[in-house]
């Protein structure tokens, strides 16, 4: 007679064997051992990108494959974002500062052994710039003369546009007003070249599904060749051997992992299955530095987290309101016990040294002065403040850095304040209708420059979203635009920012910072502000355990 | 052992709607030990719940009460079960989440139970037709996946409790229905209905003196399962970020923010888990116990 | 039973036909757009972005457009991919989702069936309550934290397998037996279940009594009745299944079709999110189907209604 308790348990048996089969016991090469000694580097990307298109990719996920993919006119070393000659040998500047000539390498080639020419950057110019194509980064290319014109239409010859290929190897580029923070500019991916006669073998010029960059399609001119691309798996690229430079490559490949879970990307690099992780989730990041501190490096970035304040819905649209609530939070308190990722404190928008410059005005925190500000106002003691929310959009962080206001206002200021989390899009197109009170944002620098935070506030900005217009900063701000004069400029930032937080339209809160895992196999990688990768220099040793 | 006169057999409702069927029921699930336990586990977490608003005089710590210098910490004598990084009591945070968890799966159970059993019966008891156009409906909302449903509808209404209790009793009626209108379609045949359409009753009196009776046990059960259920779906949601929002919690907020950091704060993982698996668990097993003592077809001495 | 299956493939296309228009118009009368992002782009560009994929048409146009291309089978672009058509991105991630929700169904099987049977056979003795036990867990721990468990213990601590990704015949056994824990559960419970009802029944009692063994008794009589309640559980659930699971799918870093679901609605991904509904609708109506006709099939005293 069979006994069913041992079928049962045969099963139960097969399986747990079955399991530790396929676990396998004892020690088995990681992958990251693997890549040490392949030259292959492993990097988390933190999601799956887009597209590998300059001018329809829009986000860092993009941005740090196309780093290895595509060289632009110059390139920034990676140690303090200074500018080394890239596509271009060597260039010059007119002395009025509108005309930039560039002189391309004469052995710089394509992945399909073309030549790179003036032509083909101008070309890609043009693409970036038809409003066909529609690309959303197109304003890099405004500060060219009549580029923003082309651009919305205006005119529809492009050859009134400041972009002219001298003869094969030179490419001269005219401004409207002298930009010296052009070539910061340049090192963005809306200014890589793209190879037009591929482009079109493959479709039309400006449709932005044409499958170019598929692996079997791609050209670009970088030092790496995409070899494959699975969604939601994982990007290859090899080393190009027609890079002009390759002799110099020491990476043979590169392998980004999409991962978007911070979880998960910090469990395979704790598991050596990636070498580095760009961002540790914050409750680990006090573990590491204190347990293992030779696995992170914490780097502040060019981004600021702010709370913007639409200034046409009462009672925000007194500014003594908005001083109040500005005056009364303990930025310390945020970054030290929520954040815990080495931010620092944010008193004013634009990061401190930001190429130079260092705002002088700053935030008080003064609880004292935030009451009197509040009774002024009309609200003495937080009597009859009407109920205001807080809209961010659903993460974690978010939403503690919320609830630790929240409390400190209605400690501070005796008022409530209402928490109101939204779902990604729908906070976004809250944020564009000004259908809130206070709102969470971010901003990431595009390049080292004071505008790239400051333009955000000109009245006609589409990324003000705070309905505040103030003209005399409008005119401080573009005039910092047009002139070459650094210190000119710089004083007409200075008095711009201090109008910006005297009228406090945002909350400046803290600064960010990369808390990134890497392990210390990678040599050759320098953290910088933009948190740029130079894929030419990083190579692996492997590690001696 | 009692017995059913004949006159009883012709008309069960007669001597009382069947009484020695539920004392009978009664006295099997009180000896089932694993029904008790878990009924008992119940009824103290749910008392510890919704009294939730005494503790905070009790204590001095309210759940959204924030404490950032003291942080994260681990059990001790004035936190007896820690805090969270926002220093945060966890046992008051749990004690209201617990109240806020059990409200949902109440409600939302409650939702379900009826759209379900009215939509079943009627589909059941109507045939045809009209069974088969309500048949389809339930198939066309079965097809429907849960998370995107769940988003829109979260993103349409904005985000409130009430609506938690409508999105996931509107998944779960589904099966309800399903199970009450194969119940009344196994009862309607049966020979005591026959029976008293030969007498002449009206359907009405058919439907709530004879048929339902029998619906009762399986719906009890159902309802009892659906409870664990729908706490989970809450937390499946809080995971995507659209469950119950701060500064409220529940059990699935907590289970979701432990999870997050069970290597740094393992507290905070395991009274949550601890808790709501307990309170997952009585329901399963009063549930079965329920199962096993309505179970109208074993005819177990 | 051919006709039946004919008329039940008919009666789904009106139920399509429905679940495409209200998923249209729940999708399209949600705030927020596919092309909303933090630094917001221009008004022209975003005009034209819309131009490009037909969004400013009038909505009704748009809807018709839309049924047309659906009979013809084509669901679309993506917009979050540009480059990428969703024809392209479920055939590719399907198979994936398909292959661990197999496996799964598997795990979810064995352990289940097994636990199920020795449960209801050696009813209230050690072999009922452990395995039972042992269920209530995997029905009451979320996926979400069962699988960084796992991860935690066998991945990082053990060093027996990846923590995540989807490369190596081992990277299935984790996420394999994370996403068939709550079902194997369900089905060890159902299992006992039916079987106790089986096994309760007079005719069962008298074959016992007369003295027939406890396997023969168990596969001549009892295992078609059951199976039922298993069958018309699986038919739902396994639609889920094979379609993939966002929680699991994010936590072991799967690349399969689960994740789809959830991305594509926050990300407004109009035509993904058309095409997911519409995909995993297909698979629901004929598992349902399928668990018709196998219940059907193992008592027939039920007819096709």
């Amino acid at each position: 007679m069979i006994n069913n308790s041992t079928v049962g348990q045969n099963v139960y048996l097969t399986i747990l064997c079955l399991a530790l089969l396929a676990g396998g016991c004892g020690q088995r090469e990681t992958l990251a051992a693997i890549g040490d000694r392949t030259q292959e580097l492993r990097l988390n990307n933190e999601g799956e990108p887009s597209s590998l298109d300059p001018a329809v990719a829009i986000g860092t996920i993009e941005h740090y494959i196309m780093l290895s993919l595509y060289e632009g006119l110059v390139a920034p070393d990676p140690k303090d974002l200074s500018l080394r000659p890239g596509a271009a040998e060597n260039w010059e500047i007119s002395p009025d500062g509108k005309v930039y000539t560039f002189h391309l390498r004469k052995n710089g080639r394509w992945s399909n052994s073309e030549p790179v020419t003036a032509r083909d950057f101008v070309e890609s110019y043009h693409r970036m710039l038809m409003p066909s194509m529609a690309s959303q980064y197109s304003y890099m290319l405004y500060p060219v003369k009549n580029a923003e014109a082309f651009n919305l239409g205006k005119i529809s010859d492009f050859g009134q546009v400041g972009f002219k290929a001298l003869d094969d190897y030179t490419l001269q580029v005219t401004l409207h007003s002298p930009a010296p923070y052009l070539l910061s500019m340049m090192i963005h991916d809306s200014w890589y070249p793209v190879p037009t006669a591929v482009i079109k073998k493959h479709g039309a010029i400006d449709d932005r599904t044409n499958p170019w960059t598929r692996p079997e399609n791609f050209v670009g001119n970088g030092p790496f060749v995409l070899k494959e691309w699975r969604m939601n798996s994982h990007i290859l690229v090899e080393r190009s051997p027609t890079y002009w430079d390759a002799k110099n490559v020491r990476l043979n490949k590169i392998y980004f992992d999409p991962t978007e879970s911070t979880d998960t990307a910090e469990r395979m690099f704790r598991s050596a299955q990636i070498h580095s992780d760009p961002q540790a989730p914050p409750s680990k990041v006090a573990f590491y530095r204190k347990y293992k501190p030779n696995l992170i490096k914490v780097y502040p970035l060019l981004a600021t987290y702010f709370y913007k304040i639409n200034v046409t819905r009462p009672p925000m649209n007194d500014k003594r309101v908005r001083q109040a609530l500005a005056m009364a939070i303990d930025r310390h308190a945020i970054t030290e016990t929520i954040m815990r990722a080495g931010e620092e404190p944010a008193f004013f928008l634009t990061p401190p040294n930001t190429a130079g410059y260092t705002c002088q005005t700053k935030v008080k925190e003064d609880v004292a002065a935030a009451r009197q500000l509040l009774a002024d106002a009309g609200y003495p003691d937080g009597k009859n403040f009407p109920p205001v929310e807080v809209l961010f959009n659903t993460l974690q962080s978010h939403k503690a850095i919320a609830e630790a206001f929240q409390a400190m206002w209605k400690k501070n200021l005796n008022i409530n304040v209402v928490l109101h989390n939204e779902e990604w899009k729908v906070y976004l197109d809250s944020m564009r209708h000004l259908d809130y009170f206070m709102g969470r944002a971010g901003w990431n620098g595009d390049y080292v420059d004071p505008s790239t935070f400051l333009d955000m506030f000109l009245t006609d900005s589409g990324n003000n979203e705070t309905g505040w217009s103030n003209a005399e900063y409008d005119r401080l701000v573009r005039l910092a635009s047009n002139t070459g004069d650094r210190a000119v400029r710089y004083d007409a930032y200075q008095k711009a920012e201090a109008i910006l937080l005297d009228e406090m339209p945002i909350i400046p809160i803290y600064f960010y910072t990369r808390p990134r895992l890497i392990r210390p196999s990678v040599r050759g990688w320098y953290p910088n502000v933009l948190d740029q990768y130079d894929f030419k220099s990083i190579y692996l040793v492997p590690e001696d355990n | 052992m009692a017995d059913s006169t004949p006159m009883a057999m012709v008309e069960p409702a007669e001597t009382g709607g069947g009484s020695s069927f539920w004392q009978d029921a009664w006295h099997r699930l009180w000896q089932n030990k694993l029904a008790v336990f878990g009924l008992v586990v119940l009824g103290v977490l749910a008392a510890l719940c919704f009294a939730a608003f005494l503790w905070p005089k009790i204590t001095g710590f309210s759940y959204e009460q924030q404490n950032l210098a003291l942080g994260p910490a681990p059990p001790n004598r004035v936190h007896w079960l820690g805090t969270d990084p926002l220093g945060r009591d966890l046992l008051a945070r749990l004690l209201y989440g617990g109240g806020i968890s059990l409200m949902v799966g109440l409600c939302a159970t409650a939702v379900s139970l009826t759209i379900g059993v009215i939509y079943g019966a009627i589909a059941g008891f109507a045939g045809g037709k009209l069974d088969m156009v309500l048949m389809r409906i339930v198939d066309i909302l079965y097809a429907l996946p849960f998370a995107i449903f769940v988003i829109l509808l979260m993103v349409f209404f904005g985000q409130n409790i009430i609506l938690l209790f409508v999105a996931i009793g509107a998944v779960e009626w589904l099966t309800m229905a399903r199970i009450v209108r194969g119940q009344v379609m196994a009862v309607k045949r049966q020979e005591f209905v026959e029976a008293a359409h030969a007498l002449g009753l009206k359907e009405g009196r058919i439907i709530f003196r004879h048929i339902v009776p029998n619906l009762l046990g399986p719906i009890i059960v159902y309802a009892t399962l659906t409870v664990p259920e729908v706490i989970l779906l809450e937390s499946f949601l809080s995971f995507l970020g659209l469950g119950v929002q701060p500064p409220h919690s529940s059990w699935g907020v907590l289970i979701k923010e432990g999870a997050e950091v069970m290597e740094e704060y393992p507290w905070l993982l395991i009274y949550p888990g601890a808790v709501m698996a307990l309170t997952l668990f009585s329901l399963n097993f009063l549930g079965d116990g329920l199962r096993d003592a309505l179970d109208v077809r074993g005819s177990k001495d | 039973m051919l006709r039946f299956i004919a008329r039940r493939f008919l009666e789904a296309i009106p139920v399509l036909f429905i679940i495409a228009t209200a998923t249209f118009f729940m999708m399209r009368l949600a705030p927020g757009g596919p092309f909303d992002s933090e630094k917001q782009v221009s008004a022209e560009v975003r005009a034209r972005m819309e131009a490009h994929y037909g969004l400013d048409k009038p909505l009704f146009q748009q809807y018709l457009l839309q049924m047309k291309h659906l009979l013809r089978g084509n669901l679309g672009p993506s917009f979050k991919y540009p480059g990428r058509t969703v024809n392209e991105i479920i055939a590719d991630a399907f198979p994936v989702s398909l292959e661990l929700g197999c496996e799964a169904l598997a795990v979810a099987l064995a352990f289940g069936l097994a636990a199920g049977m020795a449960a209801a056979l050696k009813q209230n003795s050690a072999w009922d309550h452990v395995p039972m036990g042992l269920a209530m867990i995997g029905l009451c721990v979320p996926t979400f934290v069962m699988g960084p468990l796992l991860i935690s213990a066998f991945a990082l601590h053990l060093d027996w397998f990846n923590a995540a990704g989807w490369f190596f015949p081992r990277d299935r056994v984790l996420p394999a037996l994370t996403l068939g824990a709550y079902y194997a559960a369900y089905i060890a419970r159902l299992c006992r279940g039916g079987f106790l009802e089986i096994l309760n029944q007079d005719y069962i009692r008298t074959a016992r009594a007369k003295g027939a063994g406890g396997a023969r008794v168990l596969f001549k009589h009892a295992l078609r009745g059951g199976i039922l309640p298993v069958v018309s559980f699986l038919g739902p659930a396994v639609a889920g299944l094979l379609t993939g699971s966002f929680v699991v799918e994010t936590i072991f870093g799967v690349p399969g079709l689960g994740r789809y679901f959830v991305t594509a609605a926050f990300n407004r991904d109009y035509f993904m999110v058309m095409g997911s509904v519409l995909f995993y609708a297909c698979f629901v109506v004929v598992l349902n189907l399928a668990a018709d006709v196998v219940l059907v099939w193992l008592n027939p005293k039920l007819r096709f209604e």
